[in-house]
């Protein structure tokens, strides 16, 4: 794989899922738990409560490090959904219900072009969502921090959701091409 | 799954991205992901924006040794929470609501037959078993309802939900859902209050039957 071009995470990310790096991992901690922090803190928890969660998404990102399939999802989007996940988990003390994982297949030859394509549309999602208007882009912080109800959120964000779609399909297609394949579907 | 016509909203598949949807709702929507692979896509660009969001939004510091803590357990054992498999017309989520056990189905009369998989203040969400032909009561709604087919299908006043659809009715809708001819239909059903029917029979049976 022509590794030069991915981000620094998606690196990072697959050294740890691949090679189960822990220098990696120190690099994926330092960068995401001050992070999560932050918005694990912005929902009102506790410091101490929010340190929890963050050392339990970290932990998850580092068990579940094989289920990370780079085709489908930027780091930081599944880092995202863990820590969703884990958050709500632990405020409603229930599992949170969440859909049927698609299991990787063994030995597959992940396609760099892909993972690339993906990389570099999450970094224009980036670059667009710092272009808007603060009040939109509180609108938009809010409603994926979980702040606005389902009634609240309207659909126009005005953020390229369409290519970064377009390449998410092709993944989840290939990946459900490799599991028909190797009958595991 | 192909075929499917009647998708989760926008506005429901941020909430649930975001973890702002109560239980009930949450387990109509993850079921729907389980058989839709159009919506997992859309999910998967939200969570994307999701994504980007915790990137943009700044760092607390953290405790000195939270570092260490987390390090300290990489190599310690820890036990997995149960997964849950599909099984027949059941996606995972389903299963994991029904504890990994076929449903307890209770008569609700005319054949219709419901399980309660889970039933709080945040709201209700119960299988739904309708022989065809068979009506569902005539009802309004206090608040959001969804209804997921899982076999078979119905029609309402607003068309026609076979497997994988999702209909989304609020306030204003007042319906009669109706089971094709054909196959039992089997929905998953989450209200987040309770439901008024209009005719004085099942009204009377509501307290009972918590629907
Ligand atoms: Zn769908
Ligand atoms: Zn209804």
């Amino acid at each position: 794989m022509e590794r030069e071009s991915l981000s620094d995470q998606t690196l990072w990310m697959l050294a740890v899922r691949d090679n189960r790096c822990k220098v990696a991992f120190g690099r994926l901690f330092d960068y995401f738990a001050p992070r999560l922090k932050g918005v694990v803190c912005r929902s009102g928890m506790p410091p101490s409560q929010a340190e929890e969660v963050v050392q339990d998404v970290m932990l998850t990102v580092w068990r579940k490090a094989a289920m990370f399939d780079p085709e489908r999802a930027q780091v930081s989007a599944w880092i995202y959904q863990i820590a969703r996940n884990r958050q709500i988990d632990v405020i409603r003390k229930e599992r949170r219900p969440i859909p049927e994982e698609l299991k990787l297949p063994e030995e597959t030859q992940e396609d760099a072009a892909q993972i690339l394509a993906l990389d570099q549309e999450t970094s224009k999602l980036r670059a667009a969502l710092a272009r808007l208007k603060p009040a939109q882009r509180e609108m938009v912080e809010k409603a994926y921090l979980g702040e606005l109800t389902h009634a609240d959120i309207r659909e126009q964000t005005g953020l390229p959701l369409g290519t970064i779609k377009s390449r998410i399909r092709l993944g989840l297609e290939r990946l459900r091409h490799e599991l028909k394949e190797q009958g595991l579907s | 799954m192909t075929g499917v016509r009647h998708h989760i909203p926008d506005p429901l598949l941020v909430a649930y991205a975001s973890g702002n949807l109560p239980y009930a709702y949450s387990l109509v929507v993850a079921t729907h992901l389980s058989m839709c692979d159009s919506c997992r896509t859309r999910l998967s660009a939200h969570q994307a924006v999701g994504g980007s969001v915790l990137e943009a939004c700044g760092t607390r510091d953290l405790s000195n040794d939270l570092r260490d803590r987390v390090f300290a357990e990489l190599d310690e054992p820890y036990e997995e929470a149960p997964q849950f498999t599909r099984s027949g017309i059941f996606p995972a989520p389903v299963m994991q609501a029904l504890g990994g056990l076929p449903p307890k189905w209770k008569p609700l009369g005319m054949g219709v037959r419901q399980s309660i998989l889970s039933h709080d203040n945040g709201g209700s969400v119960r299988l739904l078993y309708i022989p065809s032909g068979q009506a569902v009561p005539d009802h309004g709604h206090n608040g959001l309802e969804l209804t997921l087919v899982l076999q078979g299908a119905f029609r309402d006043e607003t068309g026609r939900f076979g497997v994988g659809d999702l209909e989304v009715a609020d306030d204003d809708l007042e319906h009669t859902p109706i089971a094709e001819e054909g196959e039992t239909c089997i929905c998953l059903a989450a209200t987040d209050a309770a439901l008024r029917f209009r005719s004085l029979v099942p009204r009377l049976l509501q307290p009972i039957f918590r629907i």
